[in-house]
């Protein structure tokens, strides 16, 4: 019987692994990575409140499926991103990618 | 402490570890592959909680397909095997005080809560479940087809954004 | 029940013409200028005719307030609860359903003439500037916003509930902004001038200011009552009841009164109410047919018609509950302060525009003191005739550009002191715009303006509200009074310029849509006439308007005796008003260079009138200023220099200090020497000096910031 404050915690580590790398690594790739391993958390909570919670109503599991989709297509479009301003500037660096300031 | 909790612990740091690794090591290709190993153990933790089919998913599509883009895209983007210098920015400190808050009071309300406890008796065959209020009209249809579309958008999009464009700027 | 069913079918169909209109004309045919403006016009006479079906059935189904159309489907179960998406049509519904179509084709028919189609490609136009005389350069894109726009006009009038009402809410903030701002490279000689994207921002951030207090307003509704669905909640005595009983955050005051409240403020931004108000003329620098949809049409009736659907919630309690009261107060303010305004301002636009505001702030005040009924009236017949006299202002400006271009003149073709004698010039403008100013003015028994404004003066008499009845009486005189010197100044007496001797009339498109509002701006009161007045109420039988519109509420509200008294102060103001303004202006009209008689008479008034109550400069001082101050003194130096900077000088030097013990260290092979690393803070503290980095990480690291220092204040407090 493992309690369902396991699951959260180890999410919540999950999830703030995958912040420490949106907020702090300088590649692109890298935190893309980052927002991948967040998402995952999300799923992960999802997954056990659906199962701890009423496993016999399987919203939990339908969200799952679409934060799935949205995940797919992030990645999808993310990275074409990332190829189209890699070709322009030469760089994947997030520091140098700051084009907004102008 | 029971062996599911013992497997537990064991699942859950094995991936934590790999987690960790992913927004650590300098060297993009390995950091993709130890995503590779956490995305993995996350499957195995749906497997814990009765869900095969999200287990399924996770390999199928994260691991054979988004994982297998990253790769592609490192190989693709960086000035290859040239990682030289911080592969973190210079205000990563403030990033993983950050991080650390969050995770703080994140666990704060997580053991300061009182939470359900597992349900007793089997799950049942939630696939089939699952399937069948997925083309429900009265259930989930709508965010399943409009998922449909933006993954067709996301696909289009992303082909339109990552053409090279005709005329260099 | 089969014409129940299809009308169901085509509720559901109404909104999706324009919307579809949008991608196709995007996606397919913005090359083709044919194309658009036909894909266009042929979607928004789709939406007409499905909507003037539903309005005809609706009318030949007795009590239909009892049985309206409704449908909807589960848009996402969340656990017990299944959010629904769906449709409605009710009393109310076919009121918006009547008009709101009508304009929207009729404004897209008359962009046609006035994007100068036909015409060739000026050489010297660029996309982003107005044309000189050539076709409008981003001539497809335009028809896509405008379709945009009344896709989400449409969406917003058949919702069935709050949220999605809120969803065609946005997506015309949106367009809005976008329309505003077409004319984006437009920049003037004058830098206090705003231009078009500066408007377009005030516009944006004004309204995105309304739109989050109404946000809370609706998630505290949901909170409270569980669902945004109109009718599940005003039909629901139960949750009336605890809507009404509940206390909310502020002591004292009802959370149904809080909420509407809330919901309100949406309205004062939309629909440009004091304070809110500023937004509204300087969206005058889009293209007209654009002012014409943003004050007839779609935005600003958005908001009113949003609040008049709010009113059971808003009434609930019975009269006098605070919601209205503010309401009452608020609106009947800015129709009087709108109209001293509009009474000094030279633009032809501008008038309108603080004309606009005016009108809104009665049928706000109207609603205020209960007036549901009339409210909705008022805000059916201005649709009409506030839509007619923008396109005669545009087809005004059109002609006098016409001018210009042929004596290459340099002057702006908006100022009325620059135009006079164009009732020659132009003669069908100039009889469709007399119409439309007449109904403005409410010129007695004739016009549909008079009929809805008598009703407003005439509820509020009838239920003693004495106040909001003398100050909205000051402002009809006032609306007289403006409407008058507006057509004297345009229209009558000799040209006062070149350019508006050559003015010559606007081709078909432009001036087709005129006729046929003109003919709604007179014809569409008599369906609203109070049935005790004599003759003309009895025409049908009883109020039909009246009877109709009533069906939407839940309870019935107690109508109100005939009295002549309000009927005859109306007149007065009406008629004495046109009557000083044609004394003033129109008999002797006024000669090149002459001033304006006003500028004597009110003497240092006419200065506060003109400059707006000097409102831009208050709001700059009090709110622009501080915030830039705060951004560039607390944030930048105080924050950045000595509490960002400081933390990382000191990181800096005790790395460095570090690093300089260390120096061992790095014959041991560490890829980066750790004094490097200080001086990579060190540069890190001189790069975050500016918080607007155009970095991501530097954004996600103050948002998160606030993200937790919210989150922990939030936990002390709710623990």
């Amino acid at each position: 019987m493992i309690p369902l404050a396991w699951y959260l915690t180890f999410a919540a580590a999950l999830f703030c692994l995958g912040l420490y790398a949106v907020l702090a690594r300088q590649n692109a790739v890298a935190i893309l990575m980052g927002i991948e391993l967040m998402l995952n958390a999300v799923i992960v909570n999802l997954i056990a409140f659906w199962r701890y919670n009423e496993p016999e109503n399987v919203s939990g599991q339908a969200f799952a499926i679409i934060v799935f989709a949205v995940a797919a297509a992030e990645a999808a479009v993310g990275l074409a991103l990332i190829i189209s301003i890699y070709r322009r500037r030469e760089t994947v660096m997030a520091e140098e990618i700051d084009m907004m300031k102008w | 402490m029971t062996a599911s909790q013992i497997f537990f612990i064991l699942f859950a740091s094995a991936t934590l570890v790999a987690a960790y690794l992913v927004v650590t090591v300098r060297n993009l290709i390995h950091a993709a592959l130890w995503l590779v190993a956490s995305l993995l153990g996350i499957a195995s933790i749906f497997v814990m909680l009765d869900a095969s089919f999200m287990a399924t998913v996770e390999v199928v599509l994260y691991i054979g397909a988004i994982a297998i883009l990253i790769v592609f895209a490192v190989m693709l983007t960086r000035r290859v095997m040239e990682d030289v210098g911080p592969q973190r920015i210079n205000t990563w400190w403030f990033g993983a005080i950050l991080a650390t808050l969050f995770f703080v009071s994140a666990s704060a309300l997580i053991w300061l809560t009182k939470w359900p406890t597992l349900p007793e008796g089997d799950v049942g065959n939630t696939v089939l479940i699952l399937g069948k209020s997925l083309v429900d009209p009265s259930k989930y249809v709508v965010p399943f087809e409009i998922a449909s579309v933006l993954l067709i958008v996301a696909l289009i999009g992303s082909i339109a954004v990552a053409l090279p464009s005709k005329q260099p700027e | 029940m089969v014409i129940m069913e299809m009308s169901e079918m085509l509720t559901w169909l109404v909104p999706a013409p324009p919307l579809i209109s949008f991608f196709v004309i995007i996606l397919f045919t913005s090359r083709h200028r044919s194309m658009s403006h036909l894909v266009a016009l042929f979607a928004m006479g789709l939406s007409l005719l499905f909507s003037w079906i539903i309005v005809f059935n609706a009318l030949s189904t007795d009590h239909f307030g009892e049985h309206p159309i409704a449908s909807d489907v589960g848009w996402f179960p969340a656990g017990d609860t299944v959010l629904r998406m769906g449709v409605a049509v009710d009393p109310l519904t076919i009121v918006m359903l009547t008009f709101v179509p009508l304009a929207c084709f009729l404004i897209i028919l008359y962009s046609v003439g006035y994007s100068n189609f036909g015409k060739s490609r000026d050489q010297r136009d660029v996309s982003g500037s107005p044309p000189h005389h050539g076709v409008e350069p981003m001539y497809s894109r335009f028809f896509a916003f405008l379709s945009l726009f009344a896709g989400a006009m449409l969406v917003l009038t058949v919702a069935d509930n709050l949220l999605l009402l809120f969803f065609g809410w946005e997506i015309m903030g949106l367009c809005s902004y976008l329309l505003i701002g077409f004319w984006y490279g437009r920049t003037y000689d004058d830098k206090f001038q705003i231009t078009p994207s500066g408007a377009a921002v005030k516009a944006f951030m004004t309204t995105r200011l309304a739109d989050v207090i109404m946000l809370i307003g609706i998630a505290y509704l949901y909170f409270e009552a569980g669902t945004l669905n109109f009718r599940e909640i005003f039909f629901n005595e139960e949750i009336m009841k605890h809507l009404l009983e509940s206390p909310s955050l502020i002591g004292g005051m009802a959370a149904a009164h809080l909420i509407g409240l809330l919901i309100f403020a949406g309205t004062v931004g939309k629909s440009a109410q004091f304070p809110l108000h500023v937004w509204l003329p300087d969206a005058m620098e889009g293209p007209t047919p654009v002012s014409a949809m943003i004050h007839a049409a779609a935005m600003v009736s958005a908001g009113v018609y949003m609040v008049i659907r709010m009113f059971p919630l808003l009434n609930s309690g019975g009269h006098g509950s605070p919601a209205l009261t503010v309401m009452a107060f608020v609106g009947a303010f800015t129709a009087l302060f709108a109209a001293t305004i509009a009474v000094a301002q030279n633009d032809v636009k501008r008038v309108l525009a603080y004309s606009t505001i005016s009108q809104l702030g009665y049928m706000i005040a109207a609603l205020g003191i209960g007036a549901y009924v009339a409210a909705a009236f008022h805000l059916m017949t201005h649709a009409f005739f506030k839509a007619l006299l923008f396109m005669g202002s545009g087809s005004i400006i059109h002609g006098v550009e016409h001018g210009m271009h042929h004596t290459n003149e340099k002057l702006d073709p908006q100022d009325m002191l620059n135009m006079g004698g164009l009732a020659k010039r132009m003669p069908t403008t100039y009889w469709t715009f007399v119409i439309g100013g007449f109904s403005l003015a409410g010129f007695p028994f004739v016009t549909a303006g008079f009929w809805s404004k008598d009703e407003i003066l005439a509820d509020a008499f009838a239920h003693g509200h004495w106040w909001v009845f003398v100050v909205l009486l000051i402002s009809a005189f006032l609306t007289a009074f403006y409407t008058m010197r507006q057509i004297s100044l345009t229209f009558l007496g000799d040209a006062r310029t070149e350019s508006a001797a050559k003015a010559h009339e606007s081709n078909w498109t432009m001036t087709l849509p005129l006729v046929v509002l003109s003919f709604f701006a007179v014809f569409a009161g008599y369906v609203g006439v109070h049935m005790d007045f004599p003759v003309l109420g009895s025409m049908f039988g009883s109020n039909p308007f009246e009877h109709f519109v009533i069906g939407s509420l839940p309870h019935h509200i107690s109508g109100f005796e005939f009295q002549w008294t309000p009927v005859i102060f109306s007149v007065v103001a009406g008629i004495s008003g046109l009557l000083l303004g044609w004394l003033v202006y129109g008999r002797r009209p006024l000669a090149i260079g002459q001033q304006d008689p006003l500028v004597k008479v009110l003497g240092p008034l006419y200065g506060v009138f003109a400059n707006k109550y000097y409102f831009d400069e208050l709001y700059n001082v009090a709110l622009v200023r501080p915030v830039k101050w705060i951004s560039e003194v607390v944030a930048f130096k105080w924050i950045d220099r000595v509490l960002i900077d400081g933390t990382l000088h000191s990181f800096a030097n005790l790395t460095m200090k570090i690093g300089s013990v260390a120096v061992w260290f790095e014959k041991w092979g560490i890829d980066y020497a750790p004094d490097k690393f200080g001086d990579g803070v060190r540069f890190s503290g001189q790069s975050f000096r500016v918080i607007q980095s155009g970095r991501v990480q530097d954004y996600l690291n103050i948002t998160l910031s606030a993200v937790v220092v919210i989150g922990a204040i939030l936990f002390v407090i709710l623990r």
